[in-house]
């Protein structure tokens, strides 16, 4: 399979930062927060590869780091140091070299981001509709039939109801706002979709509806995604390879199969066995 | 039938300056004009908010102002701010070193006592918000002996020149960071417009001139847990500041004249950073130092000061210059710590002219609103009530 | 505080145009940016100016600072030159600008000031027209933060105005935007055109004047340069519509004084409770009422 991300020794600081920082961090130190100025160091030095089509999941407990990561990615945080490749058909982008306007312009058409809080990826003050309408809004569409005909698709696509379509995404339940922010990142078909703890706080059923509509988008359009979660089940589910953080750090990574049935690291094995 | 429009506007104009002055002069044959000096002294807190909010420190034309405007602050203000518009900016005042300020009078309530003392001087702090109605009936032999009777009541050499500030001990102490050297010329919001992010010398001159009143809701805002600045008045000061400006010859600072001002030092902690952006969180109790790098943790100042004598603005303007810092720094978590809200909404003179312009004539946007009206009813209620166009008031 | 102060001797002494030379170079070199960014906010330290905020201090501004002698200035608030505003501005400039001419006819103005109205005469390249602003950002209904703003103008982007459209499509089946309606100038900066109508936006559209909006309150000056491409937000398939002034039979409504269906209409309520209609530029109406060589239409 093609190339699609490079991600290459990225790290993120919250706070001023120091030359010890990295040093008195990470899991050996068993703190994400440098003693010695009090910043914390929220990712440090994290590599990996993704395919196009792929699932990679990102495993770890709150504070390890991933949700920066994919943050980052979407241009949401701005990395410390490091550097991400997009390969996109025949284009190459340095993701952290682009000026403004271009990284909006690759958020708005080639990236999607699913949040776990539904506020962050909607705008609960206009309709489910019109979240959709705004980001085809962004990639020049002017035609508000076609506009709304497309928003209407979409929200089936993901099991919402067309007759609901004009309502404000406040009145729905925690399952159809997910299921709204999915449509709505969907909406410009971007081949690569960031999904951040998506699951997280849905009844168990919601749960799965959710997470079985994720992997047919996924079969359906070989959207490659990274799917960030605490949530062993989610992992074994959705990704085909899995990363796994501690404090900022990758302390494991490999095919998920591989890490759930012989996890190398010790808090690794810790995550495995508790949630057996 | 005529045009019913807007005719006869100049008239209307002429008439209304007419009766507003009719108004004015309304006590008729017992009425006395008021005197420049008596509005300069006698309501000097008046003339104090005029001089501030008009950004122009000239009592004498804030209290014509005053006359002219009949009181009203706001306009009185914004015509000093008006007749500044005509002035040419000569120079660039050089930074003034306010611990020159002569006194009178100057309080501490971080420590009960401070270097040469505290000095309560002219306020109604402590006095009870009784009516005086003797003052109603009052005689102008005894108005004019009170000042008087109390300067001869004052021993001369209990004042000194100059008091030192209450901050540089603290400085000393290392409780709070070295004065820095400015790094650039200060905003001159005069010259340029905000643009943001706005320096903190922008942030500072335009509450300088702030209006008290929107300044101090603001402040109190945060004061009341909309914020989190809880200060303490190191030294609040009031009292006439000599002005030093280069000799246009020699270039030596020279004494150009003084002006009344007042001053205001909060300190304030900082609290620990929060958790706005990190999801790991962070040890509670770790702070935050502003030193630049890594020291141990410092107090950190919030200053304020104004034309003329206005405690009210230059604590409110202190407390806010504090918040904004943090705002700068770590986002603004509530309005007082907002740059762009605090700073667009203080200025007596763009909100009052705002407020007011409503009052002016919006006949073609009001019809614009009643066709988009129309013609949404008439689509909303088309097909069961046919044609609604009478039915829309106007 | 201080003794010996004097008031300033010569309360006329007054430069010419009010404001001091150098604001009034400051003001030309905005003009100047502004015109070479079209329909671009540049900034600009206004000043206060001895009326209120929000009565045209930004219109003022500009026109005192391009004024000269041998200029004809004419001042209309609601198409009108005889409103208060407009008599107090035209007064002030008469006052500040000796030798200036100040007219009530719109083809005799080089410098015409205006407060939510465009003049239906079409304007020449001879003529700048200057609109009073009380909002210079048409993104203000979408986002409050003017920092943020200042990046979506410079990036182009305007989906969320748009949505704005879109909801409205959805709730009222119309865009419900009455007047200040966002245009998009030469391609990429949308405008607040300032409280026109929307009757007059396209009047914007390759207009031979300069067009020049003073925003003084909020410190703006934008502008339409000759012959820009002006085109009000709308979706292909909803058109952008101006009012609407067709009566109950689908007629024009015709202007109740000279006749004229062409011309947007102000609504009035006679002495009656009856409605009639009537230019709101009244120079228009005047004009009209003279090449007839009458006085007025009778009423129906």
């Amino acid at each position: 399979m093609n190339q699609m991300l490079e991600v290459r020794n990225l790290s993120k600081i919250h706070g001023r930062g120091c030359p010890r920082c990295f040093d008195s961090t990470g899991p050996d130190m068993d703190t994400n927060i440098c003693a010695h100025c009090g910043s914390v160091v929220a990712a440090h030095g994290v590599s990996f590869d993704l395919r196009a089509g792929e699932i990679l999941g990102i495993m770890g407990e709150s504070g390890s780091g991933k949700s920066t990561l994919v943050k980052t990615l979407f241009f949401d945080e701005t990395p410390t140091v490091g550097e991400v490749l997009f390969f996109d058909g025949e284009r190459q982008w340095d993701l952290f070299a682009l000026n403004a306007a271009e990284q909006r312009w690759l958020r708005n058409h080639r990236f999607g981001m699913v949040y776990q809080n539904p506020h962050l990826g909607l705008n609960f003050k206009v309709s489910a509709g019109g979240n959709i309408a705004e980001r085809l809004l962004m990639s020049d569409l002017s035609h508000y039939g076609e506009i709304r005909e497309r928003a209407r698709r979409l929200l089936a696509r993901t099991e919402v109801l067309p007759e609901r379509m004009d309502e404000s995404p406040k009145k729905f339940s925690g399952g159809m706002q997910q299921r709204v922010q999915i449509a709505k990142a969907l909406a410009t078909q971007p081949p690569l979709l960031f999904l951040d703890e998506v699951t997280t706080g849905l009844d168990l059923s919601v749960q799965a509806r959710i997470l079985d509509l994720i992997l047919e988008i996924q079969q359906e359009l070989g959207t490659a995604m990274i799917v960030v979660t605490h949530d062993l089940g989610v992992i074994r589910l959705l990704a085909g390879r899995t990363i796994v953080m501690k404090y900022g750090r990758v302390i494991e990574s490999g095919l998920t199969d591989q890490i759930l049935e012989d996890p190398q690291h010790a808090y690794t094995q810790r995550l495995v066995a508790s949630s057996l | 039938m005529g045009y019913v429009a807007i005719k006869g506007g100049g008239r209307a104009i002429e008439g209304a300056a007419g009766a507003a002055e009719a108004l004015r002069a309304a006590e008729g044959e017992d009425g006395r004009p008021l005197t420049l000096a008596a509005i300069e002294h006698q309501l000097r807190l008046l003339t104090s908010r005029v001089v501030s909010e008009g950004g122009l420190y000239h009592p004498r034309l804030a209290a014509l102002a005053l006359k002219q405007m009949q009181g009203d602050t706001l306009e009185a203000a914004f015509a000093l701010r008006a007749y500044r518009s005509t002035k040419p900016r000569l120079l660039e005042t050089p930074v003034q070193d306010t611990g020159r300020m002569r006194l009178i009078r100057r309080i501490s309530s971080a420590f009960k006592d401070i270097p040469d003392g505290q000095m309560l001087g002219p306020t109604f702090d402590y006095a009870l918000r009784l009516m005086r109605f003797d003052l109603a009936g009052e005689s102008p032999e005894t108005f004019r002996g009170i000042a008087r009777r109390f300067l001869s009541q004052v021993p001369e050499t209990d004042l000194p020149d100059t008091f030192p500030k209450v901050v540089d001990a603290l400085r000393a102490e290392g409780l709070l960071p070295p004065a820095g050297q400015p790094r650039e010329p200060a905003f001159d919001i005069t010259r340029e417009p905000l643009v943001f992010p706005v320096p903190r010398s922008a942030a500072l001159a335009t509450m300088a001139r702030a209006e008290t009143g929107s300044l101090l809701a603001i402040a109190y805002s945060n004061m009341r847990g909309y914020g989190d600045v809880h200060p303490t008045i190191a030294e609040l000061r009031v009292g006439s500041l000599p002005v030093m400006l280069p000799h246009p010859v020699t270039g030596e600072p020279t004494e150009a004249g003084e002006v009344l001002m007042t001053e205001c030092e909060v300190v304030a902690m900082y609290e620990e950073q929060g958790s706005s952006s990190v999801a790991g969180g962070r040890k509670p109790g770790a702070t935050e130092d502003e030193g630049e790098s890594g020291g141990p943790p410092v107090f950190t100042l919030g200053y304020g000061a104004c034309f003329g004598h206005n405690e009210t603005k230059a604590i409110s303007m202190a407390i806010l210059d504090r918040a904004l810092q943090k705002g700068m720094r770590d986002g603004p978590s509530n309005p007082s710590e907002d740059p762009e809200f605090v700073l667009l909404h203080v200025d007596g003179v763009d909100s009052m002219g705002f407020a007011n312009h409503y009052k002016m004539p919006h006949y073609v946007t009001f019809q614009s609103d009643m066709d988009r009206l129309r013609t949404t009813r008439t689509k909303a209620g088309g097909k069961a009530a046919g044609r609604n166009d009478e039915g829309v008031q106007s | 505080m201080n003794p010996g102060y004097e008031l300033p001797q010569n309360e006329a002494g007054y430069s010419f145009g009010f404001l001091d030379e150098y604001a009034k170079r400051e003001v030309r070199r905005t003009v100047l940016k502004a015109i070479c960014i079209p329909g671009y906010q540049t900034p600009y330290a206004s000043r206060e100016m001895p009326m209120g905020r929000g009565f045209g201090t930004g219109g003022l501004q500009v026109t005192l600072s391009l004024v000269g002698p041998g200029d004809t200035v004419k001042v209309i608030d609601q198409g009108a030159d005889d409103s208060v505003n407009a008599v107090n501005l035209r007064k002030f400039i008469e006052l500040t600008c000796p030798h200036v001419d100040t007219t009530e006819h719109t083809r005799d103005a080089t410098l015409i000031q205006s407060r939510h109205r465009v003049p239906e005469m079409p304007l020449t390249e001879a003529q700048v027209l200057v609109l009073q602003v009380p909002y210079p950002d048409p993104l203000v209904v979408v986002e409050p933060s003017e920092a943020r703003r200042k990046t979506m103008h410079g990036e182009g982007d305007y989906s969320r105005l748009l949505t704005k459209l879109y909801e409205d499509i959805v709730q009222f089946d119309e865009i419900t935007i009455s007047h200040r309606y966002p245009t998009r100038i030469n391609g990429h900066y949308v405008i607040d055109p300032s409280p026109i109508p929307r009757y007059d936006v396209p009047q914007l559209h390759q207009n031979r004047a300069l067009i020049l909006l003073g925003a003084g309150r909020e410190k703006k000056i934008y502008a339409v340069p000759p012959y820009s491409q002006a085109d009000p937000l709308a979706f292909d398939d909803v058109p952008f519509r101006t009012e609407d002034f067709t009566d109950e039979y689908g007629r024009r409504r015709a202007c109740a004084r000279c006749g004229a269906i062409d011309s947007f209409l102000d609504e009035l309520i006679d002495d009656d409770g009856a409605r009639i209609w009537q230019c709101s530029d009244s120079d228009y109406c005047n004009e009209r009422l003279a090449a007839a060589g009458k006085q007025e239409v009778a009423r129906a």
